[in-house]
């Protein structure tokens, strides 16, 4: 596995855990009404899952397992793929801490990175999605 | 494929096909108040399980003598996913409906067992991701 794919995983990783551990208070305060705050963890708790886990995964087994070019860089442009990686994990926490902060610029900032990452993502790799080399 | 590989892909796709005909009962307007569940059934039950079986098919190495890390973990985490997804299944819309401590201590329990089953995967996924 190459290093941005280790950084990758670990992240989605940190993101499950914190995910499930926001949904879990939430549920549990379901079940007994013990502090109304939980519901403040919702936009944190979708958000980390669904980009910061799954997302996330699956870009950095992408960069790990799309086909690699003979020529050149072996996997594209790298430097892109980094700035996607710190892109993505500021622009989730941005948009996570929307309850938390009364700015409502940030949940806008946040987007706007979450987005940027996953176009140099693709940036990064559309020329990977093709047929191995012989 | 090892065998808890092929347990959670296989219950990840009736995950998948209970989601769907879910979807169906709550277009139709058949039943309400199942939508968190359905939404759980697609991202955790069918998604999330999904990737645990396929990681722990295919990630690198965990040491010659244990490829994949220690496989009880693995188990854990199957078994406290399912349990989970199943107790929050039954318990959040009763609780929705009818508020008891029955239902509210099986959602307790469906939170910390899909977390369980979160901690038991990172425990035993962690370092098996590492470069080659």
């Amino acid at each position: 596995m190459p290093r941005l794919s280790v950084w990758f995983v670990r992240f989605s990783f940190v993101h499950l855990l914190i995910g499930l551990t926001f949904g879990g208070l939430i549920l549990a305060n379901k079940g007994f009404p013990f502090a109304s705050w939980t519901w403040s963890l919702l936009p944190a708790h979708m958000e980390s899952l669904l980009l910061g886990w799954m997302a996330q995964l699956a870009m950095g087994m992408a960069f790990w397992i799309l086909p690699r070019f003979r020529y050149g860089a072996a996997r594209g442009n790298v430097n892109f793929v980094w700035g996607a990686l710190i892109l993505l994990n500021v622009g989730i926490v941005m948009v996570a801490m929307q309850p938390l902060i009364s700015m409502s610029w940030i949940v806008l900032t946040g987007r706007i990175l979450e987005t940027s990452s996953i176009l140099l993502f693709i940036l990064a790799s559309w020329r990977r999605v093709k047929p191995m080399e012989t | 494929m090892p065998l808890l590989t092929r347990t959670f892909i296989k219950t990840a796709l009736v995950c998948l096909a209970l989601a769907l005909v879910l979807g169906i009962l709550l277009a139709s307007g058949v039943t309400n108040g199942l939508f968190p569940v359905y939404i759980h059934l697609l991202v955790f039950g069918w998604l999330t399980q999904l990737i645990f079986g396929v990681v722990f098919w295919m990630f690198p190495k965990y040491s010659n003598e244990l490829p994949r890390g220690h496989e009880s973990l693995g188990w854990i985490a199957y078994t406290a996913l399912n349990i989970g997804l199943l107790l929050r299944a039954i318990a959040e819309p009763m609780q929705a409906m009818q508020p008891s401590n029955l239902y509210g201590g099986l959602l307790i329990a469906s939170a910390i067992l899909q977390w369980l089953a979160g901690v038991a995967f990172i425990a035993n996924t962690w370092r098996r991701i590492k470069e080659k």
